[in-house]
């Protein structure tokens, strides 16, 4: 596991307001005490200011400012009660809020997405823990077929805000179906919306955002990034959930990636700017809708695009971005739009996964293909 | 060594005999008290509703055969079934349909006609439960709703409001599926949510023999009913073509429910007379044999004798059958008036809230079409 990226400089470009989206959320529940601040009953500071926190525990602490600010926000998944999951993420929720608003269900996938859309239909606003990305698909029926399309059938009258939470992605050595990426899955489901953060700031607030749209939201979060920390700004997102973001810049070529990836194209930058080249890294964030355009307005200015991802590349995210920036940024291109993926195998044994996962170094390998042009 | 006991068998509760003589089994016994409280106007419901499922069902297939519907799905010789099971409901219960249950929407208060807009292809939902007797939509992936339907009965715990004492505001759910949606994962995971949770619920399985043309025994080798113990609570198997053992045991199922009991399950034995949907052919996998035995045991005609011998007037039955025939008339002649909807209506609740995709293709679309508006004479 990895903490080499430097967080200072995302957090920064989120103060400055990089991709010149920095609109604060206007969804977030209002008056919630600090996250990692002591008792509930303490008066909540006018400004919290700036934490350093893991992923895992800014998860935590947005959801617990969620249960906070509305009681009909449930938490639903296998161990997540006195455990506090598999990876901790909901340490402690069950003691604060008891087991009626954090649920240890039945070990039944299809059965938690399933009874979650019931609860919705009552008004609840349930936030589903996945145990494992490779789990999900036993639900994968009941998310495509019924969460994705509530709202149309009822006509608008009926909202499913419900939140899926997936560990997702490799780096952390496990076995079969625990290293997975499904992400594009679901982004091309119509009805669903599909985010993915790259920080513990952003993790923090787009947690909120996820469980405050009234949309159901897949909310993919990169395992591996888990416990590096980073500065969390507990006063101000900095972003809308959908909105992607410019997370360095630079003159040569783009890097467009999510979730885990963004660390590795961060790497890859760094090393690319030893070698005298400029590049700029764009952080998705969200998947379904994506929001494109401060990867055109950098692809316009540099003129080449890679993309990479962990999960396959055919038929993926990345495919989607390279034919909409070729349709989009046809005549700004320098170079066909490169795809850097995983292989189309299955995720293999872990003994083999860096030669799986895009590294820096294969990062590199297409900057130097699409430079060549 | 002794081959195992394999003996697998559950009583059939009944109060009315194919006959159409109130004789109550010695498991029907207790449901006696709740059948003799209902008044003559109820009893006469029952027999209305019936027949005007069994006439809807013959307009349906016209309209089906005149291709003014994309499908019909019959219930013929389940009407039983479901009047009772839908009677037994009271106002503030929840209903979670398969998509078999056209007379208990009406029931609740539903227009057919909702009902023909789905299966005439311009609409994937038709109505909002809550304006409409808290029925909820039609559900064409097997079993999913069964899970809608325990998630909602959470909810109902979840916000006290159930297990109050006051069988006028303690809500409940029925959920209504078949024998072959038994065999999905989905009816399974519920049962055990259900279980777990205890929650305020009744699961009705419409036992109709056939999932389309397949026979229950490959679904299962013993009675469906005896799966509910399995997942910890009541399983009953009743006659489901008994009107008023269908109202009686799924009266006390409910109310149970309501005060805080648990979930429980209930078997309708019944058959479906006709096809799964207009676009089946049972004459390919079942007997004729199979199809005259059911019919001596028809639901309706059963009724209609103890209807009969209780005093209901051939004028009663006319009107009833006048009554059933305007309610068709009227149904198919508003389903020939169910306006196309725009195409704004593909986009326009993909998403609660905005988003980019819909707005573009939206829009899209329409420079498009209206880009012919000049070939268009």
């Amino acid at each position: 596991m990895s903490a080499r990226i430097d967080e200072e400089v995302r957090v920064t470009d989120v103060a400055n307001g990089a991709s010149g989206l920095d609109t604060p959320s206007a969804t977030r529940p209002a008056e919630a005490p600090a996250a990692a601040a002591p008792p509930v009953d303490s008066p909540a500071p006018a400004v919290r200011g700036v934490q350093t926190l893991s992923m895992a525990k800014a998860i935590n602490a947005g959801l617990r400012e969620a249960l906070l600010g509305d009681d009909k926000v449930l938490l639903m998944g296998e161990d997540i009660g006195p455990l506090g999951g598999v990876f901790r993420v909901t340490e402690g929720l069950s003691a604060e809020f008891g087991d009626k608003r954090v649920l240890d269900t039945p070990l039944a996938e299809s059965g938690i997405v399933g009874t979650a859309i019931g609860l919705a239909m009552r008004g609840y606003r349930p936030v589903i823990e996945i145990q494992f990305d490779g789990f999900i698909f036993p639900a994968f029926d009941q998310i495509t077929t019924q969460l994705s399309r509530q709202t149309l059938r009822h006509d608008g009258t009926l909202s499913m805000p419900i939140v899926i939470r997936v560990p997702y992605g490799g780096h952390i050595g496990s076995i079969e179906h625990h290293q997975e990426s499904p992400e594009a899955y679901f982004a091309h489901t119509p009805g669903l919306r599909v985010v993915s953060p790259s920080s513990p700031h952003d993790a923090y607030w787009m947690i909120q955002e996820a469980i405050a749209s009234n949309d159901p939201v897949l909310f993919f979060e990169p395992k591996s990034r888990y416990w590096p920390k980073g500065p969390v700004d507990l006063d101000h997102s900095g972003l809308p959930l959908h909105a992607s973001r410019v997370v360095r810049q630079g003159t040569d070529v783009t890097l467009v990636g999510h979730g885990a990836m963004v660390a590795t194209l961060l790497q890859a930058a760094d090393i690319a700017a030893e070698e005298g080249r400029s590049v700029e890294v764009v952080d998705l964030r969200s998947l379904s809708p994506i929001d494109y355009g401060p990867l055109l307005d950098s692809v316009n200015r540099t003129g080449r695009l890679v993309v990479a991802q962990e999960a396959y590349g055919n038929v993926s995210i990345g495919s989607e971005i390279a034919a909409t920036v070729a349709e989009r940024a046809f005549y700004s291109l320098e170079a066909p739009v490169l795809r850097v993926s995983g292989f189309d195998t299955p995720f293999p044994p872990a003994a083999l996964e860096t030669e799986y996962l895009p590294s820096p170094d294969r990062v590199l390998e297409a900057v130097d293909r699409s430079l060549a042009y | 060594m002794p081959a195992r006991e394999r003996d697998f068998t559950a009583p059939t509760v009944q109060l009315l005999t194919p006959e159409g003589e109130l004789r109550a089994t010695p498991e029907a016994e207790a449901y006696l008290p709740l059948v003799e409280a209902l008044d003559d106007a109820t009893l006469q419901r029952f027999y209305r509703d019936m027949t005007v499922s069994r006439r809807l069902d013959v307009a349906g297939a016209n309209l089906q055969r005149q291709g003014q519907l994309a499908l019909w799905v019959p219930s013929l010789g389940q009407e039983a079934a479901q009047v009772g099971s839908a009677h037994a409901a009271r106002p503030q219960d929840h209903i979670f349909p398969s998509y078999r249950e056209h007379i208990v929407g009406m029931i609740r208060g539903l227009d057919p006609v909702r009902i023909l807009s789905l299966l005439r292809g311009v609409t994937l939902g038709g109505w909002n439960p809550e304006e409409n007797g808290n029925f909820h939509l039609y559900t064409l992936v097997l079993a999913s709703q069964t899970l809608h339907s325990t998630g909602y009965a959470m909810g109902l715990q979840f916000d006290g409001a159930t297990a109050t004492g006051d069988p006028d505001v303690d809500q409940a759910v029925l959920v209504y599926y078949g024998d072959g949606s038994t065999s999905q994962g989905d009816a399974n995971e519920a049962l055990v949510f259900a279980s777990s949770y205890q929650t305020p619920q009744v699961f009705f399985i419409q036992n109709n023999q056939w999932a389309i043309s397949v026979p229950v025994s490959r679904q299962s080798r013993s009675p469906l009913s005896l799966r509910g113990g399995g997942f910890g609570m009541p399983g009953i198997r009743i006659d489901g073509n008994d009107v008023l053992v269908s109202y009686a045991v799924t009266r006390r199922a409910l109310e149970e429910a309501r005060a805080g009991d648990g979930p429980s399950l209930i078997e309708a034995l019944t058959y479906r007379m006709g096809a799964h949907t207009t676009a089946d052919d049972p004459t390919k996998y079942r007997t004729d044999a199979e199809v005259e035995y059911w019919q001596q045991r028809d639901p309706i005609s059963r009724y209609r004798t103890w209807l009969g011998g209780k005093g209901a007037s051939a004028a009663f039955f006319d009107e009833v059958d006048e009554e059933a025939s305007d309610i068709a008339a009227d149904v198919r002649r508003r389903a020939l008036e169910i306006a196309v909807p725009t195409r704004e209506k593909m986009f326009a609740h993909v998403y609660s809230e905005p988003h980019p995709l819909m707005a573009e293709q939206a829009a899209w679309l329409d420079a498009f079409e209206n880009s012919f508006d000049g070939d268009a004479e």
